[in-house]
């Protein structure tokens, strides 16, 4: 295991939405890339400028809707003709325009659970203890404040050089972060 | 008087009436609804409904354990009217749980601002209201305590349902209804328990809401996903809500029965639920917004827009109507065309009259943009469509089941009071589910409502 810097990093408080984008946007420009920004709702171009580009979300619910749309139909045919073959009125054993409704609430069944589950997952939730928790003003992230973290695993972060860096983006405060 | 000079402000023919009154800040919106939830102290009006309903609840339980000592003798089914109120209250449930789905879903990926102060509670309304539904079913199959055979599992008889039959995709439909909408509805609480988490002074709640809220902690990365989240599963439930009232319409539309046995039926239920659903929404909104202050949230504009959905999907209910009547005529059977008169003329008359009155002469007020503007008159109007698609499951179900093809089988029904007290017990089950989700949940969607706010300020 690699030896834990002593702080988590280094974490500037923001009152708007532009002022937090655009701090974001020069600490990716100035090369960091153990960034993160923290916002009370989704701002738009947020996650980009941290350096967050694309999602494996939408992969990952295809997939559970095409597991749940085999999984519905494959069922259905299997217990209607292989395992309990049952003659409804000399119809064929496998019907499958009546098997669609079923096969079709599976498919969004599978696909919803690959939905949430995968958002949780990819997020690293739950996680009930996070260093960011530590300072006390960053409860205000979930009311009306935004911040700006640059972690202390970030090859270029040094303490007070960072910390110049933060201050230069004109925060309204400039935290360390214990871990 | 507030409201007094609010409403004749917007009234009758508006500038357009903005979804948040202007002079909101992310702090501002934040503390006002999450208020509701961490420092304001009961009321006695909230303990006063809430036992109101809970005593109701309370009666749904009784009705419920008379029911699984005795069996279902004690209700007024029987052959011919073998499905009654059972099936007539898990249809109305259902169907007034469509438009919580249709606000959050489908308003969202036609980006509709204006749902994003009704969504939190339409979404728990909907929720509360499958649970209603969910429990008819299962009480009517007789021996509730075996109802898990209606589920595909390997077991020791060797059986497995069978998939053909729409009763089956019944299962299906409304237990993932059921799954999807609580999902739904907790991924759109995770911010708002983070919110809630960091604003509770006291370490209970903050305990229970930092649970729950599963260290939420607002990073870009995790919103951007959320969103992502959050629209595909919008994009799931939309087909899905449509689905799911097209396979109830199904356990009808499937049958030969006269009444019943009708290609309009799908779409027809599909608006049916959508508009009971809205009304249903008006109905608990307009109190809601009343009592807890918050007209700045649920403007008129809200109520307006709502009241002009009602109207679009009560006129395709009408439609429906209409047509149901045209074919039964057209096909030339006699015995649907019976079935028709039989409606209108026959026994049961007065509820098909009332049926009508409800559902599409009395809400063509809200034509009338004065009409629209008047809180307690919607609220009327949305009772009334509330009791009117509720006969129309009544007239759909009792009345086509009452008389089909052979005489010799025909009967009357009548509800006993074990009916009654399990229908309305179920409305105390769905309002202590409500009450409670008012007092411990926000009842608005707070970080959608500070999104709001960036573009309000834009404008």
């Amino acid at each position: 295991m690699k030896s834990r810097p002593p702080i988590y990093g280094l974490l500037a408080e923001f009152h708007t939405p532009e002022e937090v984008l655009a701090a974001a946007r020069r600490t990716t420009e100035a090369g960091y890339q153990r960034t993160d920004a923290f916002a009370p709702y989704p701002v738009e171009g947020l996650a980009e400028a941290v350096g967050h580009h694309h999602s494996r979300l939408p992969a990952i619910v295809l997939g559970g809707g095409l597991i749940g749309c085999l999984t519905g139909f494959g069922l259905q045919y299997w217990s209607s003709t292989l395992y309990y073959p049952l003659n409804v009125g000399g119809r064929p054993l496998n019907s499958w325009p009546a098997f669609i409704p079923i096969t079709f609430e599976m498919t969004v069944l599978v696909a919803a659970f690959a939905a949430v589950l995968g958002m949780l997952a990819l997020n690293g939730l739950p996680m009930p203890y996070h260093p960011l928790f530590n300072v006390e003003q960053f409860a205000l992230a979930s009311r009306d404040r935004f911040f700006l973290v640059i972690e202390a695993t970030d090859p270029l972060f040094e303490k007070e050089k960072t910390r110049r860096f933060l201050e230069s983006l004109k925060p309204h405060g400039v935290y360390e972060v214990e871990h | 008087m507030a409201d007094e000079r609010r409403e004749s402000k917007y009234a009758p023919s508006p500038p357009p009436t903005p979804v948040l009154e202007p002079g909101h800040t992310f702090a501002s919106v934040t503390d006002k609804i999450s208020t509701i939830v961490l420092t304001r102290r009961v009321t006695t009006g909230w303990l006063a409904g809430f036992a109101i309903a809970f005593l109701l609840m309370m009666m749904l339980f009784y009705a419920l354990a008379m029911l699984f000592l005795t069996g279902i003798g004690i209700w007024g089914n029987n052959v011919p009217v073998a499905w009654a109120f059972d099936i007539i209250n898990f249809v109305w449930w259902i169907g007034i749980g469509h438009a919580g789905t249709l606000i959050s879903a489908i308003l969202l990926l036609l980006r509709q601002q204006w749902r994003t102060s009704i969504n939190r509670f339409a979404e728990a309304m909907t929720l509360f209201a499958v649970a209603c539904a969910g429990l008819y079913p299962l009480i009517h199959v007789g021996r509730p305590w075996v109802a898990y055979w209606l589920l595909p599992y390997p077991n020791t008889m060797g059986l497995l349902p069978q998939f053909r039959s729409p009763l089956m995709w019944d299962v299906f439909a409304v237990s993932t209804y059921a799954t999807v909408s609580l999902m739904f509805w907790f991924v759109g609480l995770i911010p708002d328990l983070a919110t809630l988490r960091d604003r509770a002074r006291h370490i209970v709640p903050k305990t229970i809401y930092g649970f729950l809220a599963m260290g939420w902690r607002g990073s870009a990365r995790h919103w951007h996903r959320y969103e992502t989240a959050y629209l595909l599963l919008a994009g799931l439930a939309t087909p899905l809500v449509v689905s799911v009232h097209t396979v109830v319409s199904f356990d009808f539309a499937v049958s030969v029965l006269p009444g019943w046995n009708a290609t309009i039926f799908p779409p027809y239920f599909v608006a049916g639920a959508i508009y009971s659903g809205f009304a249903m929404v008006m109905t608990l909104s307009i109190p809601i917004r009343k009592f807890y202050g918050l007209e700045d949230f649920i403007t008129m504009r809200h109520l307006d827009n709502m009241a002009k959905v009602m109207l679009a999907t009560g006129l395709i209910v009408a439609y429906g109507y209409m047509m149901e009547t045209f074919m039964a005529w057209y096909s030339g059977s006699p015995a649907e065309w019976f079935m028709i008169v039989n409606r209108m003329t026959g026994p049961y008359r007065f509820w098909y009259w009332l049926l009508i009155a409800c559902n599409i002469v009395i809400p063509q007020l809200l034509w009338l943009g004065k009409v629209r503007a008047q809180v307690f008159l919607l609220w009327v109007i949305s009772l009334v469509v509330n009791v009117g698609m509720w006969l129309e499951r009544f007239v759909i179900i009792v009345v086509s089941l009452h008389r089909d093809y052979l005489p010799s089988s025909w009967g009357l029904y009548a509800p006993t009071k074990w009916d009654w007290a399990t229908y309305i017990g179920s409305i105390g089950l769905f309002l202590t589910l409500l009450f409670l989700f008012i007092r411990f949940l926000p009842l608005i969607s707070i970080f959608e409502i500070r999104a709001l706010v960036k573009e309000t300020e834009k404008r």
